[in-house]
């Protein structure tokens, strides 16, 4: 008895520090995705302002892996990941499309694709986000990858960085291709 | 005159704090004229997690997403889902995680019954101490005898009888 007393505390605070450990430098802020591994949700989305393409669900379950990428203007970690999506875009080899999220004024994407550059294969304008809430978006940007079939397989919430862009994005899309 | 200002001072915080009713993130735009569906839309919302602050729900919350969900929830109550259709609805998109309250499932069997094992642990800790504190108790020194009673009366130089 008096010896499970002293075991029984041990035993527990070893217990909680594993769970500590495994559970440290884990971003809490992140919500695992309910859509992983489900088929992408139906859409249809208009173009932006002075263009002819929008983007559908149909893009995106053409049998090829492809990235959709949520941004918009007035997203500052926006700006800062453009230029890793500009360059998942040259080398992944897959089509990046782009959802443009809840714009106040439509013109405002395109104006910020004038800016910084476009990078993709097709934008679609989701100016009520309602097509950024079937895709379960909470934060602007995220960063989906979809298979061949149209799944969503992989969801990178937040700006990607280059070690993400290295060692999760493209490593997973290479993957997917086979 | 100090002191009754004080008191009037005081007196006019607690007045302050009686009117601080927890402020409304809901806009009255959003709302729905039909005052049981507006009732089932709050009694929604307040259930949902705002992702975006993750310790509000989505009725507490002024961030745009949870304005967004808010009028969604609204929309699928006039379109006549049921209460768990909406909420499926929305668990659909986000996940279990929206939920405030986790449902009773496998992945949170520890969640919902650690607190009555610990609850249960605890009672029979506590059992346990009582027990033995009454056998102690019982088993403790041995009153004195009346020959040693007698000598500590003389001692204390008291001679008072004590029976």
């Amino acid at each position: 008895m008096r010896f499970w007393i002293a075991v029984i505390p041990l035993v527990l605070f070893a217990a909680l520090a594993g769970v500590f450990l495994t559970n440290i430098g884990k971003d809490t802020s992140v919500v695992p995705s309910a859509l992983l591994g489900k088929p992408a949700p139906d859409f249809q989305l208009p173009p932006l302002p002075g263009r002819d393409r929008g983007l559908s669900r149909a893009d995106i379950s053409k049998g090829e892996v492809s990235v959709l990428n949520v941004f918009a203007s007035w997203c500052i970690p926006c700006r800062a990941e453009h230029p890793l999506i500009k360059r998942l875009a040259r080398e992944a080899d897959v089509p990046v499309y782009g959802l443009n999220y809840k714009e106040k004024d439509p013109q405002d994407g395109v104006n910020w694709l004038d800016e910084l550059g476009d990078p993709y294969a097709a934008v679609g304008m989701d100016l009520s986000g309602r097509t950024g809430i079937d895709f379960g978006v909470y934060g602007v940007p995220e960063t989906f990858i979809i298979d061949g079939t149209g799944q969503i397989r992989y969801k990178h919430v937040g700006p990607i960085s280059n070690q993400v862009l290295e060692e999760v994005l493209l490593p997973k899309i290479a993957e997917l291709k086979g | 005159m100090i002191r009754r200002n004080y008191s009037l001072f005081a007196a006019f915080v607690i007045l302050l704090g009686l009117h601080a009713a927890p402020a409304l993130a809901v806009n009255p735009d959003e709302m729905l004229s039909n005052p049981k569906l507006e009732e089932r839309a709050r009694d929604i919302s307040q259930g949902l997690r705002c992702l975006v602050c993750q310790n509000q729900s989505i009725d507490d919350s002024d961030a745009d997403l949870a304005r967004d969900l808010r009028i969604l929830v609204r929309e699928r109550l006039v379109a006549g889902d049921t209460n768990e259709e909406v909420v499926d609805y929305i668990v659909e998109r986000y996940g279990d995680y929206v939920l405030l309250n986790p449902p009773l499932k496998p992945e949170t069997y520890i969640l919902w019954i650690s607190p009555a094992v610990l609850a249960f642990l605890a009672l029979i800790a506590v059992i346990a101490f009582y027990r033995r504190k009454q056998r102690e108790d019982g088993a403790g020194p041995k009153s004195l005898s009346n020959q040693e009673q007698k000598r500590l009366d003389e001692i204390l130089g008291t001679s008072q009888d004590r029976s």
